[in-house]
């Protein structure tokens, strides 16, 4: 981890919003500047905290979806109606404003470039955040199957597109949408199902990774039907992001 | 401690990687990437695969095959106190 270098405790540190994108009506990317911030692995979330003017403070997990790099990252912010936090990253926030992070965190939810197996990406809604990282910074073959409710919801919609076109083949991207499909898709929309993984799914014999990230339902039922399609369960690694999927 | 502020039924955890960041903290290391033995079932895992559960009292890791207790993380006053006594061993990789 890049703070390994500084001795002592993982702190909070300073980081500045430079920008926000819209992703969709209730979705957004923020950039934030972090000083002396020395990139992150694919995967990998920071922690962001607010604090409100009487001083009570609240913090939550958010993954990063831009490539690896210095000095800034971004994160991707889907607001939970009701939420603490979420609505605030979403709607409020704008440039110019101050957070507190901490990270880059977490070493086990991580895809590093160099690593020459075969990726199998699947992402439910805001799931698709840290996946994105990883199909950004792919170096080998990576597939990415996109479970939404409709073509609305998607996140990144045209830099998927830019990142299957440019990858040569590398990066392949395929959707499934639950509720509502666009016009004059081949497919009825329905819940991802074992037929679905088995047309996306790597042979068996290649030694591919899975990587699974989305609302807690979704990534257990994914990762139950990976394993019943065949997949070695010691090679499926999942991110959770709490039941109202973030 | 919490990391949300909810109370619904549905599959109310996430995986032991969101304890990076607190663990990070107390510890000043990743130990989502130590491997913990549940006393109640003797699978062993990396903690980043146990699931936790989030909503106070504390942090609580339990082990997804058998759901026992293997790593609680409390805040007292000026004191944090990490209760690993369901698990019977952490092992952690030597640093590079
Ligand atoms: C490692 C990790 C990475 C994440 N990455 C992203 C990301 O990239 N993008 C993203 O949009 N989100 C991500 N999340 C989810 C995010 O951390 C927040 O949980 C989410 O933004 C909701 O926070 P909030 O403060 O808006 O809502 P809260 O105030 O926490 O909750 C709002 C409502 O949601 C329900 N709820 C939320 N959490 C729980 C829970 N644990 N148990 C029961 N009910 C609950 C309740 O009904 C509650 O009233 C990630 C989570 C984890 C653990
Ligand atoms: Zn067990």
């Amino acid at each position: 981890m890049a703070r390994a270098a500084v001795p002592g405790r993982l702190t909070w540190q300073a980081a500045t919003v430079a920008a926000t994108r819209a992703e969709t009506a209730t979705a957004r990317t923020l950039v934030l500047d972090v000083d002396g911030w020395t990139g992150h692995v694919p995967g990998q979330h920071v922690d962001v905290r607010l604090t409100a003017p009487d001083g009570y403070t609240a913090y939550r997990s958010y993954s990063i979806s831009s490539a690896p790099g210095p000095d800034w990252l971004e994160v991707t912010v889907q607001a939970v109606t009701d939420g603490e936090v979420s609505p605030y990253l979403v709607d409020v926030a704008e440039p110019g404003d101050q957070l507190e992070i901490r990270g880059p965190l977490g070493g086990w939810f991580v895809r590093r470039p160099a690593d020459p197996r075969p990726a199998l990406l699947i992402g439910g809604g805001s799931g698709v955040a840290p996946l994105m990282s990883m199909v950004r910074a792919a170096m080998n073959p990576t597939r990415l199957l996109y479970s939404t409710r409709s073509p609305s919801d998607a996140l990144f919609t045209s830099d998927l597109a830019t990142a299957r076109a440019a990858g040569d083949g590398l990066v392949a991207v395929t959707h499934v949408y639950t509720r509502v499909a666009p016009p004059g898709w081949p497919a009825p929309p329905r819940r991802l199902d074992a037929d679905a993984l088995s047309r996306v799914a790597w042979p068996r014999d290649a030694d591919a990774v899975a990587f699974v990230c989305g609302p807690t339902g979704f990534v257990e039922t994914v990762a139950d039907l990976l394993v019943d399609i065949g997949h070695d369960p010691a090679n499926i690694r999942t991110e959770r992001f709490g039941p109202t999927g973030g | 401690m919490s990391t949300t502020n909810a109370g619904a039924e549905d599959a109310p955890w996430v995986d032991g990687n969101a304890l990076a960041g607190p663990l990070g903290e107390i510890m000043g290391a990743d130990f989502t990437v130590a491997e913990l033995t549940c006393a109640g079932c003797r699978t062993t895992r990396p903690l980043a695969a146990m699931r936790v559960f989030d909503r106070a009292p504390g942090l609580v890791a339990r082990c997804p095959h058998c759901e026992h207790v293997v790593m609680r993380v409390v805040r007292t006053t000026g004191r944090f106190l990490v209760d690993l006594r369901g698990s019977l061993v952490l092992s952690l990789p030597v640093p590079q």
